[in-house]
């Protein structure tokens, strides 16, 4: 179903407190891979606050939908995105990074609630959400397992080898999303290690392929509408997004993606966020 | 193939079948009574004989094809959604090709994964270091959740299959390749994760053992007894994590002698164990490791490997009149000590 002008309003209030939140989690933590957490926030706000069922009062409740953040370093995306939710208060992300605190940047499924699988290794969670899927089916159960991939992620050996299994299984519980903002550490994808041509790689291994922008609320909303009513297997939805997105001078540059910024710095993102937004 | 006697394992089945053999009809009845458990191998359901339970439950049993790294997130994934995974390939490609899978996404979260590991050692020995693994047990030892069992026959892997099924958290159990003959010839000598069994007591020495070299080692102290007179203490050690800290510290002060004996690297494994042990006790005694001397192994049929290396009854007979030789006496004389 296309969202209504209420949803959408209300996800894009969604998405820009997350975006703040994020840049101040960023300072607190004392540097955070910024850059990717912005690319995904449309991404894990529509999920969050459209589609999953769970209950942040029952984080454990066992007919809830999983979610896979393969790309573990997107915490500082993650963890702000869960508080919003109301998994907990917002104020103990001022611990982010710090000594015995529950948030790393990688987050820890033992000690956040919210957090389904522990990732950060990169190339590992969608190995993992093929066992969550196959365990629904195999329970009879109705929940859904959707798994964030980063583009560079996909250097892995290990995704292809789920990607191959979750066709050859025919996975039909689950959605894959790759937050496809086309840099990573040290460069551009395509001059670190190419992944062109990406769609073709994933529909040759079995999924159906959705590419989208992927800070369009509306465009994700028909993409997941469509993972959902496809019976035959996998749908990989291919999100195209800025790697930085809504902090001008974050924007599409290799250096954001793991970052400290100082109070000046993250005043200038603020106002950067608050203009995307109309604020 | 051998008639088996169901859920009771006894010498008959040992000596007709192998350990991994009783392992995958041990799963079968494991299956039947607990619908939670999966089967997952990678192209080796055969080899590991996981592929009875795969039989038996084909919608409880998934070949990844050749992916161990994919098998391993996969079974996190069961596990995650409430199910018992026990998973199945070789040792080397469970805990070297899989390390951070196994460390990570089992290990880490903490998660009940049962991982039966075949061709451990130097029991697949004609096929060379790459189907080797002398490194196992060092490398899960150091994983903190993992319990770490390396039963000494056919029954005892029938044992510690059952027993991982109701212990918490990830469980990893090497087993060898084939026919290695049993020592057991019943179940019921009291099998306990983390307990250590005292296979022959003794007064003057203690062979610490597991795997393979249990059998060899209760040989070698019955020809010591009767040939030499000696009071040789054996004990298995087939849980090296938790280990059994009082049986060895019962060792250290009644026989003032140790050596320990496995198909594993000298370094991490077993005799690693062992000594973290005795040196933490502040307690000293005579001691001596046995095991793959910190090299690639040789190639050869397995038999002729545990020859090679001291680890068959002859190498475990010499290496302990060598050790009763040595002088080790409670006096301030360091020089002529062991």
């Amino acid at each position: 179903m296309p969202l209504t002008d209420a949803e959408l309003k209300e996800l894009n209030e969604k998405a820009w407190q997350i975006r703040r939140d994020i840049i101040d989690t960023t300072v607190w933590a004392g540097g955070a891979h910024i850059g990717g957490a912005m690319s995904m926030v449309e991404i894990l706000t529509l999920l969050y606050f459209k589609y999953l069922k769970v209950d942040p009062k029952r984080p454990d409740w066992e007919d809830r939908d999983r979610v896979v953040l393969s790309k573990g370093h997107g915490g500082v995306g993650y963890a702000p995105v869960l508080a919003n939710k109301g998994y907990f208060d917002k104020e103990e992300l001022k611990e982010f990074n710090h000594f015995m605190s529950p948030f790393g940047m990688h987050l820890d499924s033992c000690k956040v609630k919210g957090v389904d699988v522990s990732t950060g290794s990169l190339g590992h969670g969608l190995s993992i959400a093929v066992g969550l899927a196959l365990g629904a089916r195999m329970q009879n159960k109705s929940w859904w397992t959707y798994c964030i991939m980063g583009d560079g992620e996909c250097n892995e050996g290990t995704i292809w080898e789920a990607a191959m299994s979750a066709s050859h299984f025919k996975l039909n519980n689950l959605t894959g999303i790759v937050d496809r903002n086309k840099l990573m550490i040290d460069g551009r994808t395509e001059q670190v290690m190419n992944l062109e041509p990406f769609a073709d790689k994933w529909k040759a291994f079995g999924w159906i392929v959705k590419e989208v922008d992927g800070h369009s609320f509306a465009e994700l909303t028909e993409a997941i509408d469509y993972s959902h009513s496809e019976k035959s297997g996998p749908v990989l939805i291919i999100a195209h997004t800025v790697k930085g997105k809504g902090v001008d001078f974050m924007e599409n540059e290799v250096k954001w993606h793991y970052g400290s910024i100082d109070s000046t710095l993250a005043e200038r993102a603020h106002k950067s966020v608050d203009t995307m937004y109309g604020k | 193939m051998a008639e088996v006697t169901g859920t009771t394992w006894t010498v008959y089945d040992a000596n007709t079948l192998t350990q991994a053999e009783i392992y995958g009809e041990v799963l079968c009845d494991l299956g039947k009574a607990n619908p939670k458990i999966v089967g997952l191998s990678a192209d080796m359901a055969k080899s590991t004989k996981i592929s009875k339970f795969g039989d038996k439950f084909p919608d409880r049993f998934f070949n990844v094809g050749i992916a161990e790294q994919n098998m391993f997130g996969i079974s996190a994934g069961l596990a995650k959604a409430g199910l018992l995974p026990f998973v199945s390939t070789m040792a080397a490609f469970t805990t070297m090709r899989s390390a951070e899978q196994v460390r990570t996404d089992i290990c880490y979260q903490n998660l009940d994964v049962k991982i039966i590991a075949t061709h451990s050692g130097t029991s697949f020995g004609a096929a060379g270091t790459t189907h080797h693994c002398t490194e196992d047990l060092a490398i899960t030892r150091s994983f903190a959740n993992m319990t770490v069992i390396a039963p000494a026959d056919g029954i005892e892997t029938a044992n510690a299959v059952k027993a991982c099924v109701n212990y918490p958290g990830p469980v990893y159990i090497r087993i060898g390749r084939g026919f290695e003959p049993p020592y057991y010839e019943k179940e019921d000598y009291g099998f306990e994760i983390g307990k250590a069994v005292t296979i022959n007591e003794g007064t003057d020495i203690t062979l610490i053992c597991c795997g393979i070299t249990v059998l060899q080692a209760a040989e070698a102290a019955k020809t010591l007894k009767e040939d030499d007179g000696l009071s040789v203490r054996v004990l298995n050690m087939h849980t090296i994590k938790p280990i059994d800290e009082e049986a060895i510290l019962k060792a250290v002060k009644e026989t003032r002698r140790i050596i320990t004996f496995e198909d594993h690297n000298i370094h991490g494994g077993l005799g690693s164990a062992v000594a973290d042990v005795i040196a933490a006790s502040g307690k000293g005694c005579a001691f001596e490791k046995v095991g793959i001397p910190d090299c690639y192994c040789v190639v050869g049929y397995p038999e002729d490997l545990y020859s090679h290396y001291g680890l068959d009854s002859n190498g475990i007979i010499a290496k302990v009149r060598q050790l009763m030789g040595k002088d080790f006496e409670e006096d301030e004389n360091w020089e002529d000590e062991v």
